[in-house]
């Protein structure tokens, strides 16, 4: 069996259900749910509160699937801005999503065109966070790479919908001063903490959060962009010093 | 808008969520990446997490905050102190949100 691919009959669907890493894939995706969920709730108030009627927020959850670019379209959508503004600010925020397609690249390549892109359309970036951590190696224990995808897709899709469609068809009583974007935001936080480890990813996310928040005037959310590339940059040159400070020093410890 | 500029701008929305997501995995080729660029986006999911989560909780209305009588700021803390303590990221979200509503709506931090 080379790895189960994309479940398109019933017979697949019900060995990838069962498979043990489908559960542990919805598993490690449950512990984030809180978290997905009060994102999507607050999302989904956003679209009806910024003037979309209630179908087309459901199509626009539905369909789309992109908080965060969801969230910056829809201010320059309620202030009749072009189109194409519209959708350049949603490509700028998805603009990290291009970066993970290049790395799920080596796990999804073997499958055929339509099956990758389903693959990719339904990646969240927590989603893209828990495959790496458990698959690091594209070659490694590859049977059970797709089921674990499946299963940490399906609970990241049902928690994200389910909350954002309670938002569309609760927004106008949900009062906003109970901050529930913070419970997602915290979520990020958790995971983001799951990702520190040697010196160099904390030297990253520093520079990462400094850059942020100094770029933030950038429009369409460029900010993220930038704080990307300087913290690849930051956490390279920091594994190159790393790596040359060990290198003088076991030369010297051996001379 | 009207109702169908509202569902083009929503379609145009989907198929960019698409095309991003699967942006490299599109040609059938192989491609081939330096070694540096490899080593390098390690660090792009983690600066991206770091990138969203600095400005939501140092900035108000685009400017960085100058109090510390803010709920954010305890419920980060507490939440990370949290989460290196059990590693556990439910517990993570719930320490932060138990010290964050409080200041939030009885204080009004």
């Amino acid at each position: 069996m080379g790895g189960i691919p994309f479940p398109m009959n019933i017979a697949l669907l019900r060995a990838t259900w069962r498979h043990p890493e489908f559960r542990l894939g919805a598993r490690h995706m449950v512990s984030l749910a809180l978290g997905i969920a009060a994102w999507g709730l607050v999302t989904g108030v956003a679209m009806v509160k910024t003037g979309l009627s209630v179908p087309l927020a459901l199509f626009m959850t539905f369909f789309v699937f992109a908080g965060s670019a969801q969230l910056a379209a829809l201010p320059l959508m309620a202030a009749g801005a072009p189109m194409w503004v519209v959708w350049a600010a949603a490509t700028c925020v998805n603009l990290r999503f291009v970066i993970f397609s290049a790395m799920w690249r080596p796990y999804f390549a073997r499958f055929p065109l339509r099956q990758r892109c389903v693959l990719g359309y339904f990646s969240g970036d927590l989603n893209y966070v828990m495959f790496m951590k458990r698959f690091p190696d594209p070659e490694h224990r590859v049977p059970d790479q797709m089921p674990y995808y499946w299963g940490g897709v399906a609970t990241n899709w049902v928690a994200w919908q389910s909350a954002s469609v309670l938002g569309i068809l609760l927004a106008n009583v949900i009062p906003p001063e109970w901050g529930l974007g913070f419970a997602g935001v915290l979520a990020l936080l958790g995971v983001m903490c799951s990702l520190l480890g040697e010196r160099a990813t904390w030297v990253a996310a520093g520079v990462a959060s400094a850059a942020a928040v100094a770029a933030y005037a950038l429009p369409l959310k460029l900010n993220i962009v930038v704080a990307i590339a300087a913290a690849v940059a930051a956490g390279l040159v920091m594994e190159t010093a790393e790596r040359a400070w060990k290198r003088a020093h076991r030369t010297g410890a051996g001379a | 808008m009207s109702t169908w500029e509202a569902i083009l701008t929503i379609a145009g929305l989907g198929l960019i969520t698409l095309l991003t997501r699967s942006f490299f995995l599109l040609p059938e080729r192989e491609l081939h990446m330096p070694g540096l660029i490899k080593r390098g986006l390690k660090y792009a999911p983690l600066a991206a997490l770091a990138a969203v989560i600095a400005p939501e909780v140092l900035m108000t209305h685009g400017e960085l905050i100058v109090t510390w009588r803010d709920a954010r700021i305890f419920g980060l803390v507490a939440a990370t102190a949290y989460y290196f303590w059990r590693r556990d990221i439910l517990g993570t979200i719930l320490t932060g949100m138990a010290i964050y509503l409080p200041l939030r709506l009885v204080l009004g931090w």
